[in-house]
């Protein structure tokens, strides 16, 4: 179980005024979507809650520790991080990129086990991923590699899931498909927190919003609060048409 | 990957290389039967056969072992701290240094140690100044550390023209020995070996960390490693394998590059099984490659990069096209 909270958090974009501090507070069991235009911060927001990056000012807080203190092998075990971009480095399989998940929990001399064998290939199962177990990363298609990754936080286990632009590359199969396995791990007792740039996934999916503005405002909250037709268009400086569909808002760009 | 499917190339390799030096004590100006060398390695043979293998050819062997193997491991490190195929353990520049230093104690007329000394000065010299010179005022990226590495080691380059230009013509053939790599004045093995051994056992451990660390430093970052200290380790562990490698016999070229990159198309990308693999196959080549540079223009010896490049360059490029 763990909790992410931020105290007076500005994340440290070069060149931008500060803008409004964030207070957030993210349970387990919630599934937060992150919105706003390009270049707004929202990589970076991740990066800074993963402790990767420092905040210009304020805290992040894991179970009430700062992140920025802890250890990255301690921290690596309670939160995880799928990036939008990879890079690959020296070819490696799909099972062989699963696995590397479990270096968190191993110590340095101890080889992989058949325990961790199995939660890898259960999360590449789980991700509809597992007839490439033995394909070289490099050689798959975008969206494939995208499961990989999503495969790879699955095979690491934290409580905490920060996943950026997590349907990128994928098809409307595998968005939905995506979308509904990280809401069953939010059901689970996991922590989920996304960037998002499909606002109907937003919408049918997460039950938190945070809306990142170009200026630097934001606002955050349950979802229904946050759909907003006027916030929305604002948000993205696009007129929007609502239509209810499949019993949830659904939001068209208007010409 | 379990222990056993580890353990296995490694006892393959562990064994081609005690052929290899078998092989290579047995060769040479005075031929000796295999029977023979077993009988003197045992403890048996004439006084004379004993001198010969014992006293000349078996250092020599060994010598070229932890050569090949300090140099192969060191280039597998540097692959993996600069994520870029094409890295090798002189690509920063570390030959340049410590060729500058061991030409410079040539040119003023000394010998033995005081050359050995002079080079590994040389190499940790380079070292330092590519690290300082990358580092500068900002971040130091793997991009920076091998342009500056590439750009040092071009201006190492010119003066050892300088040198070679400045130097009197009956010296000269000493030095481009040196230059090509040499194994006739490699001195004893024993501390090379020794580090090689030390470097493979405390690899072994960081070998996980390395992998994650191959596929980019902010993932590696996200799944726990802390990674300016292993950066900083690795480029200190590797510097410190080719100062040994080319104080031992000059620069030798071809191995630390070729070596990691045929073993990895052979077994895969786990740093756990490469890098012993690399001590192995790169001590056993070089053996091997030492031998023929031996024998090749009896009773006169070719320096033993020759061989390497030439044996190398073809090897690894029927094995790069074969590849997937």
């Amino acid at each position: 179980m763990t909790d992410l909270t931020t105290s007076e958090l500005i994340i440290d974009i070069p060149d931008r005024p500060s803008g409004q501090p964030l207070n957030l507070s993210v349970e387990p069991g919630q599934v937060w979507g992150v919105l706003g235009p390009n270049g707004v911060g929202k990589t970076t927001l991740l990066h800074t809650l993963a402790g990767l990056r420092q905040p210009r000012d304020g805290q992040v807080l894991l179970d009430e520790q700062p992140v920025t203190r802890m250890k990255r092998k301690q921290l690596a075990r309670h939160l995880g991080l799928v990036f939008q971009d990879r890079q690959d480095g020296f070819p490696a399989t799909v099972l062989e990129t699963a696995l590397i998940g479990r270096h968190p929990w191993m110590m340095p001399w101890q080889m992989e086990t058949q325990a961790d064998v199995d939660l890898a290939e259960q999360a590449l199962e789980a991700l509809d991923v597992i007839h490439l177990r033995d394909r070289l990363v490099h050689t798959l298609s975008g969206g494939e590699r995208q499961r990989v990754a999503i495969a790879t936080l699955m095979t690491q286990a934290p409580g905490l899931w920060l996943l950026d632009e997590p349907t990128n590359h994928l098809d409307l199969h595998h968005q939905v498909a995506t979308m509904g396995l990280l809401t069953g791990q939010a059901a689970a007792g996991h922590t989920i927190f996304m960037c998002l740039h499909d606002l109907n996934l937003a919408a049918r999916w997460c039950d938190h919003l945070l809306l990142l503005y170009p200026g630097g405002e934001a606002c955050w909250g349950p979802s229904q609060s946050m759909l907003v037709p006027a916030a929305l268009e604002q948000l993205y400086g696009q007129k929007l048409v609502t239509v209810e569909a499949d019993g949830a808002p659904v939001f068209v760009p208007a010409r | 990957m379990p222990l056993s499917s580890t353990l296995r190339p490694l006892i393959v390799l562990a064994l081609i290389s005690v052929v290899a030096m078998v092989i290579s004590v047995s060769i040479g100006s005075s031929a000796m039967e295999l029977g023979q060398t077993l009988a003197v390695l045992t403890g048996g043979g004439t006084e004379l056969q004993q001198t010969l293998i014992l006293d000349l050819r078996l250092p020599r062997t060994l010598s070229a072992f932890a050569t090949g193997g300090l140099l192969a491991v060191a280039g597998a490190l540097m692959q993996v701290l600069l994520r870029n195929p094409l890295a090798d353990p002189y690509v920063l520049g570390l030959s340049g240094g410590a060729a500058v230093g061991a030409l410079l104690a040539m040119l003023a007329g000394v010998a033995g140690i005081v050359v050995s000394g002079s080079a590994f000065a040389g190499a940790m010299l380079a070292t330092l100044l590519v690290f300082g010179l990358a580092h500068g005022t900002g971040s130091w990226t793997p991009s920076r550390l091998l342009l500056t590495g590439v750009v040092v080691a071009s201006g190492w380059g010119a003066l050892i023209t300088l040198i070679l230009a400045m130097t009197p013509a009956s010296r000269l053939p000493g030095m481009l020995y040196w230059l090509m790599g040499d194994l006739s004045h490699a001195g004893t093995p024993a501390p090379a070996l020794i580090i090689l051994v030390l470097v493979c056992l405390l690899v072994f451990p960081l070998g996980r960390s390395l992998n994650v660390l191959a596929r980019g430093p902010m993932q590696a970052a996200a799944l726990g490693v802390s990674v300016r200290p292993l950066e900083w380790l690795i480029y200190l562990l590797a510097s410190i394998l080719t100062a040994t490698a080319v104080t031992m016999a000059g620069s030798v070229g071809f191995v630390g590059l070729v070596v990691p990159h045929m073993l990895r198309l052979v077994l895969g990308n786990d740093q756990r099984l490469i890098l012993p693999a690399c001590a192995l196959a790169g001590g056993g080549l070089l053996v091997l490659a030492d031998a023929l540079a031996r024998v090749v223009i009896a009773p006169e010896q070719l320096p033993v990069g020759v061989i390497t490049a030439l044996v190398g360059v073809p090897t690894f490029l029927y094995l790069l096209y074969r590849s997937r």
